[in-house]
């Protein structure tokens, strides 16, 4: 799908080479592979299906099979130097806090997600009367793993109420390349189909201002 | 057998290794074990910068025949599995160790070896040993063979649990682990299980105070208890309804306690063969051992502090769905570890209805899984 294709190359434009990286919900490893191969990056994955795991564990990929909900929170803060959750934030149970994890055990993170506020998806919902099934959002409501659907508008709002900085953003559409997304423009929301954004902490390192604290997040090493 | 004098090089088709008496072993309850034999077997050779050596650990009634034929049963290896050629471990390209634990019977020192002291079978006069102590004697062995670093320790069960001993000792001389179906230390219930075997074994009158041997007597009634409840631990629920059900061993009940289900014939058989080629008192060791095995107590209660030295290594972790003995719940605790204190791990949870045995049977999904692994380390240490 030209959508998923689209992101991989986004993020693997981002990624700086021979970084640490965690692909949260990495699937059979596609992404990781190619970062391997293009970026030399030192990644590991985590990953909610045996089979998604099995497949990346024959590629000899370091995936631990795990849910993005309960095993961010056996990672050291900062191990790695970017947190990637590519089309997963909207089907984990606390979005609010897996993106926060992300930002404590990484730098930076990169999150894409489908846009709730596409024109498509209010178009179907207005003139239908029903749930949405577009090319980003394909299933069912009854067999979605999305439970927790937000627009762009709605991100930027969490990313604001978490102190967290957007160090980079693109909007895809079906067809044509990334663009940057003009938070100022009030279409941005709906033309963009699926976005993805690049967060750091406000006042880290991987930032290069700092108007406020970080939110701190405490995380010693595990022993459960 | 090898003796003390032979140079390392003669010992690389197996034997038996006889420590030097410069090196006695000393061992976590505190006793010494001079002259110690560790049995072993190799397959494959050594490469010219001795980089591509592997270890084989077994489980608790295992041995160091993981891939040729056992000598009293006659059974092939009981890793043909993984060990052979095409094979995850491949001696056309690997050289493999697999040694018998200190403690066991399979020709490596035990409780029913002669001490040297007194002439006569050590019984219950052996000290008690540890996993690490196992370990402590694996690595002495993997020494003489010339191996200073092993690019992979691979093992199930209670081979898992030297596998982990292993990185936490001696993670310098490791590039990757593999642990299948283990646990970091045994629970309530294993510790459980294994009191009943040992009770068993000591509740026969032929055990003589674990002095069988000087008796001319073996405690076979209780050592086939022992291994049948263990069995059972072994395998699942739904794997022997599978097998069995109420299937009848003949027409019509005895009315009697014969075995009459198919089961009940099925691990009298289990028990029966057990006693053939496994020692009471071994049983009794080496199960001390796993129940006294505690990673993290060592290491203030925080298993995530014993693999801190272990931050280079590879570690790849699996185990099964239906596996009750070391459950799932058990492998993530050490994923959990791993992952915190930073060293690379795989992990996946194989779904299978076999049980704790799964892993030492046809499970296409731990054979990719391990070639996979093992595969991308070779790669990374430049061996393939």
């Amino acid at each position: 799908m030209s959508v998923v294709r689209e992101d991989f190359r986004e993020i693997l434009r981002l990624v700086r080479p021979g970084s640490r990286v965690l692909d949260v919900g990495c699937g059979e490893g596609a992404l990781l592979d190619l970062l391997a191969q293009e970026k030399q990056v030192d990644g590991r994955g985590l990953e909610i299906s045996a089979g998604g795991v099995a497949a990346c564990m024959a590629r000899g990929l370091s995936v631990v099979q795990g849910d993005a909900d309960q095993d961010l929170d056996h990672f050291p803060d900062k191990t790695f130097d970017y947190a990637i959750l590519s089309q997963t934030l909207q089907a984990t149970r606390q979005p609010r806090h897996v993106l926060a994890e992300l930002l404590r055990i990484a730098d930076r993170a990169i999150v894409s997600f489908p846009n709730f506020g596409h024109w498509r998806v209010r178009w179907s919902l207005l003139s239908r009367g029903r749930m949405p099934e577009t090319k980003a959002l394909p299933m069912p409501w009854w067999s979605t793993p999305n439970i927790h659907l937000c627009t762009l508008v709605d991100f930027l709002a969490l990313t604001d109420d978490l102190q967290v900085r957007v160090d980079a953003s693109a909007a895809f559409t079906g067809r044509g390349p990334a663009r940057p997304i003009d938070p100022a423009s009030p279409l941005e929301n709906w033309r963009a189909e699926t976005c993805l954004f690049m967060l750091s902490r406000v006042g880290s390192e991987a930032g290069q201002a700092t108007e406020r604290e970080p939110k701190t997040v405490s995380g010693d090493l595990f022993d459960g | 057998m090898a003796d003390l004098d032979l140079a390392p090089s003669a010992l690389t088709d197996g034997g038996t290794w006889r420590f030097p008496t410069s090196e006695p072993l000393r061992l976590d309850s505190g006793g010494v074990i001079e002259g110690l034999e560790v049995a072993y077997q190799t397959y494959g050779r050594l490469n010219a910068d001795r980089s591509n050596a592997v270890l084989v650990c077994h489980a608790l009634t295992g041995d160091q025949h993981v891939a040729s034929p056992h000598p009293v049963t006659g059974k092939p290896g009981w890793w043909l599995r993984l060990v052979g050629p095409g094979k995850p471990l491949d001696p056309e390209r690997h050289f493999i160790i697999c040694s018998n634990v200190i403690g066991g019977c399979m020709g490596s020192t035990g409780p029913a070896s002669i001490n040297p002291a007194t002439g006569k079978p050590w019984a219950l006069s052996f000290p008690v040993i540890t996993i690490a102590d196992m370990v402590r004697a694996q690595a002495m062995l993997v020494s003489a063979l010339e191996v200073e670093t092993l690019f992979a320790v691979v093992g199930g069960s209670m081979g898992g649990m030297q596998v982990q001993q292993w990185a936490v000792d001696y993670p310098e001389r490791l590039a990757s682990a593999v642990i299948i179906a283990s646990a970091s230390r045994h629970s309530a219930q294993n510790i459980a299980f294994h009191e009943v075997g040992r009770q068993a074994i000591m509740a026969d009158p032929d055990w003589r105070g674990g002095a069988y041997a000087d008796h001319g007597t073996r405690p076979e009634k209780g050592l086939a208890v022992a291994r049948m409840a263990a069995h059972i631990t072994y395998l699942s629920e739904p794997a022997l309804q599978r097998k069995f059900g109420r299937e009848l061993q003949r027409d019509g009940l005895s009315w009697g306690f014969d075995a009459d289900f198919q089961v009940e014939s099925y691990l009298r058989h289990q028990g029966a063969s057990f006693v053939d080629r496994f020692d009471a008192n071994s049983y009794l060791y080496i199960t001390r051992a796993m129940d006294y095995f505690d990673i993290a107590a060592s290491h203030g209660g925080v298993l995530a502090s014993a693999f801190t030295r272990a931050r280079h290594m590879r570690f790849c972790v699996l185990s099964f769905t239906s596996d009750w003995l070391y459950p799932t719940t058990e492998n993530r605790h050490i994923v959990r570890a791993l992952t915190a204190a930073g060293c690379r791990v795989a992990f996946v949870e194989i779904e299978s209805d076999k049980g704790h045995d799964a892993f030492l049977l046809d499970e296409p999904v731990m054979d990719a899984a391990l070639t996979g692994f093992l595969g991308s380390v070779e790669r990374e240490r430049g061996l393939a």
